[in-house]
Formats: C-alpha cells, structure tokens, sequence
C-alpha cells in the first residue's frame, strides 16, 4: 500500500458461488427429429430455439450462427437434450418439456400455447388457433406469430393450416410443412377432396358431435355415419354441437 | 456503444498480445468461456463490493459478460485485439451498475439490510483490524454504505487492483477525481467504522 491509501484492505476479491459462464453460455444439440436431425438451443429456463438440419444452409454452423443473431448469446456443445425435447419430437406431448420464449409478445406467447395443445396427427386452421385465444378476428396476426415461432416442431406450428384445408404457409417453406403433416399421418388427401365438395367439418349422426376433419374422434366416425358440414353453424342447425375435443371454431372458411 | 473508449489500446501490433484475444479473434464462443473463466472473479468481486449481495452480484457481472459478448458480436479482428480486457469489462460492469441504480431511483425497491451487516466496533484501527478475515468481510459490507462513485473508485482501486489512471479511465472522470473519490472514499470507511454503535464496543 502507497502512504496516500493507508486502508489495508487485503484481498476483497472472491469466486463467484457458481461460473458464469453457466449463467452466460446457452447449450446446443442435435437431436433426431421426424425429418432429420434437429438443432436445439437451450438454457436452465428452457428450450429457446430449434431448426431442423434440413432447413440449414450450413448445418450447425448455419444453426449457431442463426441463434448468435437472434439471441446474442455464446453456445457451447452439450451432451444431452432438455427432458421432454425426444417425446416431443416424436409427437408425444411432454409436461417435462420447459420452453423460454425470451422476446416475444404475450399475444405470440398465448399463440404458442394454444398452439402446442394440438396432437400429433391432427390439424387445426389459423382462426381455431384465434378463436382460442380469445382473439377470434385476429387470424392474419396469428400466422405472423406462427412464422415468428422460434421453436417449430417443439411448438408444432406445421399442424396449424389453412381453413380450406390446404397446409399454408410454413417458416421452412410449405413442401416441409406437407411432409411434416403426412409423416405423421394426416391424411392431407382426404383433407383435399373434403374441401373440394365443401365439407369442412365431420359429423357423427349417432353422436351428434361435429369435428375438424382430422380430429381423431372424427376419424373413428364409420362411413355410414359419417355427415360433411360446411360450417358449425350449419351443424348446430340440424342438433349436432361442437367436439369438446378439437373444439371447431364458428367461423368458415371463405 | 457507450464502452467504446474505454479499454481500447492505441496499438494493435502488440507483440505480447493477450492469448485470450487471439483465441477471442480465431472462435469467438470458445474464447469467450476463456475470457469468463479468466475475468470472472473480478468482474464478480467488483460487482459484489458495488452492490452489496451476492444475488444482485451475480446477476450485474452475468449481465456485463453478456454484454460484453454483444459487443463483440460487433467488432472484427483488429478491434478484438486492441482491447484491454479488464478495464473494458469493468467500464461495462459499472455503467450497467450505474443505469440500475439510475432506474432503481426511479423505481424504488426495498434496500437490502440484512445484507448491510452494523459495523463491529471493538476499538481497534481499521488499519489493524483489516488483518482478520472477518474484518475484511465488515469492509466489504461497509463499501455499501458509500456514495455511488466513491464506492466505485474505492472498488476498482483497491478490490480489482487497478492503477488511479485506470480507475480514472473506467469511470470516465479525469485522474484527480477518481484520486479524490478513492480518498474521500476511504475516510467515510474510516468514520463509518469509528462511529459504530458505542453500546457494541468493548475494552480489549
């Protein structure tokens, strides 16, 4: 100590109770996903981003240097996923499986979270998705926070379609979207010819419970039972009422 | 960015550049856990003298790290390797520490006492009593009850070992203000710790 700081403090400095770097570093891996593998990028809060390898220009090179971008924050390599991320790739839903969506709106968080509800095989069109979240006229802003979804496959986003049926739109381009859908056997054809003869919604006229299409109560509709219905409405007018199930919003396509 | 001056060094040819910087250049997000590794502690320590809890600590010195790294997200090769990285990270750990304090004053929240610890008060000189471990834990506390940039000259001078022009560089201040601030510092220590409650004193 020089004469002009006669305080004797020692040494005042300490580790911090756990490295930084663990609070600083998010982790990435790659895991097998229903087309290939998938990149993920997680902290202790969750899930925050994934891209399928396919979708990369440079494998995960491409991937870090996307989530480097969004994010600003270093990756290293772990070793294992979050729990929850193999289930839910494989279309099993997951309690286990955290999310962290730092960033996003609470409108965009509500569509997420409506949209992860929907089962593997099934789909449901954008205003179903509006109608949940109590936003029913904002179909147009729900797609811009689908194609805004930072963790596609996780929050499954390829299952929200078109009301006419047809895939839509997709943040990877809709050929992937279809391949998505028919890995995981929605039956996009029977979709199809349904929307070609008008019929959006499947009714049992032994239940009296009309569906989407591909819900899976729907499908176990027999053929002799089976109605088509234009609307709900046109439904609820001949005593049919809505699936709790897949719970068909009001509206029709145009 | 706000840092930019601040820990950047007139030459980039340095023939004994810092390995961290190199590595910084060649990867950034493996030299960037070097750099952590390395500067943790003090942009810790720092970080706890400024704040005083170890909570509020942690979360300033993992903000400044992250903050760091958006910075040099920005930066290429030559500017990487002017950097001098300590004062650098502590120009960015105390203006993060600055703008909380600046929004806390706007919104209030509750002062953490029990992490203010009463002084103890056993007649000694501070300068003696500095010998004992614990004493130097009550130093720490104390550093709390400071002025903000008398608290930050004192801490960055006498916690992360820095020179008065360093001091004066990170604060953004001339030299005889971060040499006054140091000073004034330190003789408020020394009052808080003479003027600790007369009921706790006790003869040796």
């Amino acid at each position: 100590m020089t004469t002009e700081d006669p305080f004797a403090f020692g040494d005042l400095t300490e580790e911090p109770p756990r490295s930084l770097v663990d609070l600083v570093y998010a982790s990435w891996v790659a895991v097998p996903g229903p087309l290939g593998e998938v990149f993920l990028a997680f902290t202790r809060q969750g899930v925050e981003y994934a891209r399928p390898a396919a979708a990369l220009p440079d494998g995960d090179g491409g991937f870090r240097a996307a989530y480097r971008a969004r994010f600003g924050r270093p990756l290293r390599r772990a070793d294992a996923p979050p729990a929850g991320v193999l289930a839910a790739l494989s279309g099993r839903p997951s309690r286990a499986l955290r999310l962290h969506l730092p960033g996003l709106s609470d409108f965009e968080r509500a569509v997420l979270a409506a949209t992860r509800r929907i089962p593997a095989g099934q789909t449901r069109p954008y205003n179903w998705v509006a109608a949940q979240i109590g936003r029913p006229r904002a179909v147009r802003a729900v797609g811009t926070a689908l194609g805004n979804n930072p963790v596609p496959l996780l929050v499954p986003c390829h299952r929200v379609t078109k009301a006419t049926g047809e895939p839509g739109g997709y943040v990877f381009g809709p050929a992937m979207k279809e391949r998505l859908l028919r890995a995981e056997r929605v039956n996009l054809d029977e979709v199809g010819d349904l929307a070609r003869h008008r019929v959006f919604f499947i009714g049992s006229d032994t239940t009296r419970i009309v569906c989407y299409p591909t819900c899976a109560n729907a499908r176990r509709i027999t053929e002799r039972h089976r109605r088509g219905f234009r609307t709900v409405e046109e439904a609820r007018a001949h005593g049919y009422r809505p699936c709790k199930h897949c719970a068909p919003a009001a509206a029709a396509p145009a | 960015m706000e840092d930019s001056r601040a820990g950047t060094r007139p030459r980039s040819d340095d023939p004994h550049a810092d390995p961290t910087l190199t590595r910084l250049v060649e990867d950034l997000d493996e030299g960037f856990a070097v750099l952590v590794r390395h500067e943790e502690r003090v942009v810790y320590s720092v970080a706890l003298r400024v704040t005083g809890a170890h909570q509020d600590a942690e979360d300033l010195a993992a903000e400044t790290f992250l903050r760091a790294y958006r910075a040099l997200l920005g930066y290429d090769g030559e500017r990487i390797r002017a950097l001098r990285l300590r004062p650098w990270l502590l120009t960015i750990a105390i203006n993060t520490w600055r703008n909380s304090l600046r929004s806390a004053s706007r919104h209030p929240a509750a002062i953490p006492t029990a992490e203010l610890p009463e002084p103890r008060s056993d007649g000694r000189g501070v300068e003696q009593a500095a010998e004992s471990a614990e004493t130097q834990r009550e130093l720490g506390a104390l550093l709390a009850r400071l002025p903000a940039p008398q608290r930050a000259a004192v801490v960055l001078r006498h916690v992360a070992g820095m020179s008065i022009g360093e001091v004066a560089e990170v604060l953004g201040c001339p030299e005889g203000t971060a040499k006054s601030h140091v000073s004034r510092g330190l003789a408020s220590l020394r009052t808080i710790h003479r003027n600790a409650s007369p009921a706790g004193r006790r003869a040796i």
